[in-house]
């Protein structure tokens, strides 16, 4: 197996009392595709600065290409793409002199970095936008800007905080296409999400983040398959209704979650589920059978959704 | 890991210029309104207060040596070093502002290879090169109204743009501060930079003002860059350890004030 890029050990950041990221371990393999899937609040984002060698762990061991980013942070950040949570691109410089601008802080000469510009602009499908003004560009064409710009040195690890969130599905789509490309050109891709649908999409392996700390470990199907049954039976009998008819079908199914808006009931056979409630009489107002996915993961293993 | 730790190399070198290079690329966006005033500030200035209000100057300005000097070569040193001053407060109040905060592009930068210091340094240096071409304008429109007796004059172009240097990375360590604005960078123009410009003895001899206002001027970088200016424009005559207080007081704010607006951005940026 190659020399994981990225390996966290305990890794540690404390501000003052409150330990935002509580000593969480996991290596990442060259061309790997490793998300951070957590809700707000977990730590995904200072995990990310300090992967990014911006900030400073106040504990554990931290390798990013084999190096040290307290001693070799101009070095690590070098080979590095960073996708912000929120876009940073410079609003008052247009889209083509966005890219320029950043590859020069990298150090590279003009012509290089001239030329792949227009490259990057291609492929994020702005080469008809290069002299509009960043203003002017729609939420999803501003992420793209911004992947492109985060691929303007050519980087070993593209970080990613958040990259869809605030997009319409549409957009989404758009940049998941080219993120993935980006995968299948052996890129390793460091992703944060609150998206189940995103890290199922994107992630090759996952660790589920809550409170600073690591609950679970693994490929999308894999968690699923640990924390989850194969199929869920959402069914809706009203907001007042829900907790006394989850009380009347205890034992349904192998467990079951009472969400306020709705009853989530898991088992191998959701259809099978629905006929005993059925023949018990108790006729939801709506009822949907679905595949697992890593939001039951996430409520499995924390008790609370993703999304709050 | 050899490969790895050259990319490094160009960027800790000069990290601070390719900083340098997006603030002028920003800064061209309104090169015409940058030049226009560079050329139409000091023809203003210098019609208003050396030709216009000199004719009403009766009493005489003495050199310091017993020679007189026009009111016009009096009132140009201190223009110049205002000039720079004006440059420095634009550039680093409400634009070091926006940069950490509604277009966030230090953030952005400090992603990248660069450090903290180095995007301090890089708005610093594009600062300083537009001061310096604001001067030798501003000097040029000097000559033409024949403000300028002596030719160690042109060092006056030095000495304004490390006052406006002074004065300048104090107030971006400050700007660095400010997270939220609350109109403190109109409250920085209004009870600061205005004040000194009328008080810091521009218009007038800092000995004329009562004693108890005198203070103003010593603790002003404008006072102290304006009357190294007549030394040179004019060779105003002053004691040569005061002139001496004028370069060290003017150097001592420039790194105090770069280190500190140094710091203040890695505390900022480096969460």
């Amino acid at each position: 197996m190659p020399a994981p890029v990225i390996t966290a050990t305990s890794l540690t950041k404390k501000y003052k009392d409150f330990a935002a990221v509580d000593g969480i371990s996991f290596d990442v393999a060259p061309g790997e595709s490793f998300g951070l899937l957590g809700p707000n609040g977990a730590g995904k984002s200072t995990t990310m600065r300090m992967l990014g060698a911006v900030s400073t762990r106040t504990g554990g061991d931290l390798e990013i290409l084999g190096l040290d980013p307290d001693r070799y942070g101009p070095e690590i950040r070098s080979q590095l793409g960073v996708v912000p949570q929120a876009d940073n691109l410079d609003q008052e410089l247009r889209v083509r002199d966005n890219l320029i601008v950043y590859g020069r802080y990298f150090g590279i000469p003009r012509a290089v970095v001239a030329k792949r510009a227009d490259e990057l602009l291609e492929f994020a499908q702005l080469a008809d936008r290069a002299k509009a003004k960043v203003d002017d560009l729609s939420g999803g064409m501003k992420r793209r800007l911004t992947i492109a710009r985060a691929l303007v040195n050519e980087p070993k690890i593209l970080l990613l905080d958040e990259p869809t969130t605030g997009l319409d599905p549409q957009a989404r789509h758009i940049l998941w296409d080219r993120l993935f490309r980006l995968k299948e050109q052996g890129t390793t891709l460091v992703l944060t999400t609150h998206y189940m649908d995103e890290a199922e999409q994107l992630c090759d392996r996952l660790v589920v983040v809550d409170k600073g700390a690591i609950m679970a470990e693994g490929s999308p199907a894999e968690l699923i398959r640990l924390h989850s049954s194969r199929e869920v039976l959402e069914v809706r009998f009203g907001s007042d209704r829900n907790a006394v008819v989850a009380e009347q079908i205890a034992g349904v199914g192998d467990r079951i979650e009472v969400l306020p808006d709705r009853i989530l009931i898991y088992s191998s056979d959701g259809e099978a589920e629905l006929g005993h409630l059925l023949r018990q009489g108790l006729e939801p107002i709506t009822s949907l059978v679905r595949r697992s996915s890593l939001e039951d993961v996430f409520l499995r293993l924390t008790g609370r959704t993703l999304i709050e | 890991m050899s490969d790895v730790t050259e990319t490094g190399i160009r960027p800790r070198r000069f990290g601070a210029w390719y900083v340098a290079e997006h603030r002028l690329l920003l800064m061209r966006a309104y090169g015409s309104t940058i030049l226009a005033t560079s050329i139409g500030n000091p023809l203003v200035y210098l019609f208003a207060l050396g030709v216009g209000l000199a004719s009403l100057v009766q009493a005489p300005l003495g050199d310091g040596r017993g020679g007189e000097v026009s009111y016009l070569a009096f009132v140009a040193p201190a223009l110049l070093a205002s000039a720079a001053v004006t440059v420095a407060s634009e550039e680093l109040t409400y634009p070091v502002l926006s940069a950490f905060k509604w277009n966030p592009v230090f953030v952005g930068a400090r992603s990248s290879p660069l450090s903290s210091a180095q995007i301090a340094d890089g708005v610093i240096i594009a600062v300083i090169l537009r001061m310096a071409v604001t001067c030798a304008i501003y000097f040029g429109v000097m000559l033409l109204f024949g403000a300028v007796p002596s030719p160690l004059g042109a060092l006056g172009i030095v000495t304004a743009t490390v006052t406006g240097l002074a004065v300048g990375v104090v107030i971006m360590a400050y700007t660095s501060t400010v997270t939220e604005d609350k109109g403190q960078m109109a409250i920085i123009q209004r009870f600061i930079i205005t004040p000194m410009f009328l008080f810091s003895g521009t218009f007038f001899p800092l000995a004329q003002l009562p004693g108890y206002l005198q203070w103003i001027g010593w603790i002003s970088p404008l006072w102290h860059g304006t009357e190294l200016g007549r030394v040179l424009a004019y060779g105003l005559n002053e004691p040569l350890w005061l002139s001496v207080i004028h370069v060290v007081f003017l150097l001592v704010l420039t790194v105090a004030g770069w280190r500190a607006a140094r710091i203040i951005m890695a505390r900022r940026l480096d969460k």
